[in-house]
């Protein structure tokens, strides 16, 4: 039997987030030992023996034995999880109390815990997603380095000061509190966003990491999902848009690997099942009186999954959704997306409007897409030499070969276009 | 047909998740393809890093082995090739050598006077 992809790397966040529950989180290095030395022996004994029938099972069963033998040997060196007490202090109790921490349903609620914890109030937000990557995701720090396109020193520093914040934390965050976890909830959804962002839209050149990054974000929303306390419409909201998102992702590149805007893709290459998943979600999230950003965001993914063609969109109701999210959370990223909705609806004369009229757009100066955006709104209003300026200087800001192969071919079709006079 | 000992010396597999996965699928591809020729005779064992070390006329039991991680004997394979020649082209193929570590070819004595 063959293990499945990524066996290893999705364990070893449920087996770092039990063991730090039994270690207590003062403890977190030494529960990832324990994960290293347990993926050691099945490596070791897998090689030549085979992949056992439930390979999940196997490593549980053995971080668990090396559980109780670190339990026994440092019993009186260490101080273990505060919150279980006495229990793992006794030969009587500590076999029976590990055996219940390690079934399937503490399993579940420990990497919730990991997760809010991860979530730290002390921590930046990037440090967060970090974590969570790291932790929860068994990303390498390395690896961790090369999603974000980071240098490893950098993410090193990043990585082991967060874990710091967090061992130093003195206890994992309680998920029974249901006052805790509310306040903290939102904390969580932005590290999952911040996640599934940095798949959809970040700078790795490849885009088998990047796809990668947006199936974990969408693994631990799920996860909340199960939670009561987490199952809120938000929750929902922001797993409609994931999912609607993703739909995207195998038109995203063509069959030569060359970048697709949303406007050109091959739409029938969209995940219909995806879609269909993230209308549910939607429809659940619809719920309450909280209108979060995650909603408007999953709207407007929805409006674009329903369109048969690019021309069949309805860039009206885009551009008053993308209203109500500047008004709740404005950003020049945000704004540059309504002006491109409003060039599809208005012309791309009021899209360069609308583009000059950004506030903080000197923020964007170093983002390629703002540039090629202006580039693209020129082209069409028939003003190919302007659109060729902007065109280079959004492929000199490009991230990655990919991004600079699409933006040279832009700069090709205003070489082949020709001018019109402005009227 | 000859019998081949393969000792397993060393070699390090990757810190992360995915990279000991990746170490894991390479050892079991190459394993495969050595069983599926028939040169298999038994897949042996891993060895546990410590263990004891008895030594000497006193009999002295110490802790250990204490070599340096390069040298220590991770594990063991009997084979089954031609000659000493082909033992060792088929040791070629072991991902061990990716991380650094030792494949020993020891011939096994023939009994049969």
């Amino acid at each position: 039997m063959e293990p499945s992809d990524h066996l290893f790397r999705r364990e070893a966040g449920r087996m770092v987030a039990t063991l730090t529950r039994i270690f207590g989180v003062h403890n977190l290095a030494l529960a990832e030992d324990v994960v290293q030395d347990a993926f050691c022996r099945a490596l070791e004994v897998w090689k030549f023996r085979g992949v056992p029938e439930n390979p999940s099972a196997w490593l549980m069963a053995t971080a668990k034995n090396r559980a109780l033998d670190v339990l026994r040997r440092e019993r009186t060196a260490r101080t273990f999880a505060p919150e279980l007490g006495r229990l793992l202090e006794s030969e009587w109790t500590v076999v029976p109390a590990v055996q219940e921490l390690f079934g399937a349903s503490a399993i579940k609620d420990d990497q919730l815990r990991m997760m809010f914890s991860c979530c730290h109030p002390r921590l930046p937000e990037e440090a967060q997603v970090a974590l969570v990557l790291h932790i929860l995701c068994g990303l390498s720090v390395s690896e961790v380095a090369g999603a974000f396109v980071s240098a490893h020193a950098a993410m090193e520093k990043r990585i082991s000061r967060a874990k710091k914040v967090l061992a130093g934390s003195k206890k994992l965050f309680d998920v029974a509190d249901a006052g805790d976890f509310a306040a903290r909830l939102p904390a969580v959804h932005r590290a999952l966003y911040l996640l599934f962002s940095e798949g959809y839209h970040g700078a790795s050149p490849e885009s088998a990491v990047r796809a990668d990054l947006c199936r974990e974000a969408m693994r631990l929303a799920a996860l909340l999902r199960e939670h009561p306390l987490a199952s809120t419409p938000a929750t929902h909201a922001l797993s409609a848009l994931m999912c609607l998102h993703a739909a995207r992702l195998p038109a995203r590149l063509d069959s030569s690997g060359d970048l697709r805007s949303l406007f050109d893709q091959d739409r029938s290459q969209w995940d219909a099942h995806l879609i269909a998943e993230g209308q549910t979600l939607l429809d659940l999230s619809a719920s309450g009186s909280d209108l979060t950003e995650y909603h408007l965001e999953a709207a407007i993914a929805w409006v674009h999954a329903t369109a048969p063609r690019a021309e069949d969109t309805n860039w009206a109701a885009i551009v008053s959704l993308y209203d109500k999210l500047l008004a709740m959370r404005p950003s020049p990223v945000v704004a540059l997306n309504r002006a491109i909705a409003v060039a599809q609806s208005e012309g791309p004369r009021r899209g360069l409007e609308e583009v000059r009229a950004i506030a903080g757009s000197d923020r964007l100066a170093t983002y390629p897409f703002y540039h090629a955006a202006l580039g693209e709104f020129e082209l069409r209003s028939g003003q190919p030499e302007n659109a060729r300026k902007y065109f280079l200087a959004a492929s000199a800001l490009a991230r990655n070969p990919t991004e600079r192969r699409f933006l040279e071919q832009r700069i090709a079709a205003c070489k082949a276009a020709t001018p019109q006079q402005v009227a | 047909m000859s019998d081949f000992l393969y000792l397993y010396r060393g070699g390090v597999m990757g810190s992360s998740p995915e990279q000991i996965q990746q170490t894991m699928q390479k050892w079991m591809a190459w394993f495969k393809q050595l069983s599926e020729k028939g040169h298999v005779t038994h897949p042996g064992h891993p060895l546990e890093k410590g263990g004891k070390v008895v030594k000497g006329s006193q009999k002295t039991v110490t802790d250990g082995p204490f070599a340096e991680s390069k040298d220590i004997v991770g594990g063991y394979t009997l084979v089954q090739a031609r000659d000493l020649d082909q033992a060792v082209e088929l040791s070629k193929g072991c991902p061990i050598f990716e991380g650094e570590g030792v494949v020993e070819v020891r011939p096994i004595m023939q009994m049969n006077m």
